[in-house]
């Protein structure tokens, strides 16, 4: 079971509910995955010991220059713009290259090699609760999110991951897509403001664009207006969980202090989240078999 | 000389667009004949790269110069590489910025002016 913390807008509180699910089941031992890797923070909060780390890089062109004639097949092939042949030289913007490899192997004088670019690093470890904790952090100034998180997404540093929860980046841009790709079931969590509305219907219209089963979680409930509850009725998107405005809530949060671990009374209602995820999923896979 | 002008539309009297990658046309003018041509911008929508695949076109078009608002680092150093000199212009008309250009009143670019522009869009300034 694969259940990813998404949300759209930022700052609704992906990174609390993920979190905070994690630890009221941890006798289910999940795995935690950190995908936000441009600005990871759950470890924040689950204090994980890291003690497994593994390099990301991608393969990037580099032009042997004896070689090549400058007859720019190279920059014609290559969908990025990240290579261009400019008065007889080439010239290759690393940061634009998908690492895809059409340069090279469209290369008539074999003059263009691949060398490796690091673009960030995973790192695993058992956090509080026995927790299984990972995630992916970007190299400062790196724009290549997606083979980070598609790296992190395949890394296995433990065993027997039954049940992994994904928190998300905001936003609904590819890394997003990539996070959520391949998830049993995503959680939209959102606020209920206009802003929340907004971007609740186009990660909705994501995971819709996906086939992937989605709930709502409403953050900050009673601080707006009834918006999100009127979108997710017409929208047929259950509402899974509210939790309310609540200044204490806001101050544990900003001591790195989980919902579940200040307010005991959260576990049974994270806990019946995830069951409704589970049964959901399980209505979604019958209504798919049928 | 070739003089490349970032422009909104394909009009000689046309409105200086001040971004470089993304502008809707290129008016090319002869300097000496004032003859001009507008050409469609193959980069305007472009996923990635579009500073570097607008340079790669006006390198093809022999230009030797280019006026625009804003050069961002990538374009700047396609741009530089190609040996096409780069003039920024506040805004105004295409005209304008050709005899701008030609009363030496334009500041030659020697470093990037722009932001980096080619991230992936749709992310919040928010976190999550």
């Amino acid at each position: 079971m694969i259940i990813a913390v998404a949300s759209g807008k930022g700052g609704t509180g992906k990174t609390t509910v993920a979190t905070s699910l994690a630890l009221a089941i941890s006798e289910s031992s999940p795995v935690i995955l950190d995908c936000d890797v441009e600005a990871p923070n759950a470890h924040l909060f689950l204090k994980p010991q890291f003690d497994q780390r593994q390099q990301v890089s991608m393969l990037i062109p580099e032009v042997d220059e004896s070689r090549c004639t400058g007859c720019g097949h190279c920059a014609e092939v290559c969908q990025f713009h990240a290579i261009v042949v400019l008065a007889g030289k080439v010239l290759v913007f690393p940061e634009l290259c998908h690492g895809c490899g059409s340069c090279g192997s469209n290369c008539p004088e074999e003059a263009i090699l691949e060398v490796s670019r690091p673009l960030g690093i995973l790192e695993a470890g058992t956090a509080m609760d026995g927790i299984r904790f990972s995630h992916g952090v970007l190299n400062i100034g790196e724009p290549m999110a997606v083979p980070v998180i598609r790296q992190l997404k395949h890394w296995e540093p433990f065993p027997n991951g039954e049940v992994v929860i994904r928190d998300v980046s905001p936003g609904t841009s590819c890394p997003v897509v990539e996070s959520i790709r391949g998830a049993d079931f995503v959680i939209l969590v959102t606020e209920p403001t206009p802003f929340g509305l907004h971007d609740l219907r186009l990660a909705a219209q994501l995971t819709r664009e996906l086939d992937l089963p989605a709930g709502v979680i409403v953050n900050r409930d009673g601080v707006g207006d009834v918006g999100v509850d009127e979108t997710c009725r017409q929208e047929g998107l259950p509402i899974m969980m509210r939790i309310p405005l609540d200044r204490r809530i806001g101050e544990a949060i900003a001591r790195g202090v989980t919902i579940v671990e200040s307010f005991p009374e959260y576990v049974p209602h994270f806990q019946e989240l995830y069951d409704r995820i589970l049964s959901l999923s399980e209505e979604q896979q019958q209504t798919a078999k049928s | 000389m070739k003089v490349a002008i970032s422009a909104v539309q394909p009009q000689f009297e046309a409105e200086l667009e001040r971004r470089f990658g993304r502008c809707a046309y290129f008016v090319l003018v002869d300097a000496e004949t004032r003859e001009w041509e507008a050409i469609p911008n193959p980069a305007v929508e472009a996923r990635g790269g579009a500073g570097t695949q607008a340079a790669q076109f006006l390198a093809d078009q022999g230009v030797q110069a280019v006026i625009s608002g804003d050069f961002g680092p990538n374009a700047y150093a396609a741009l530089e590489t190609a040996d096409i000199h780069m003039y920024t212009a506040r805004g105004g008309k295409i005209s304008e910025a050709l005899d701008a250009l030609l009363a030496e009143h334009l500041e030659r670019v020697t470093s990037a002016t722009g932001p980096r522009r080619h991230q992936d869009g749709g992310r919040g300034f928010g976190r999550g």
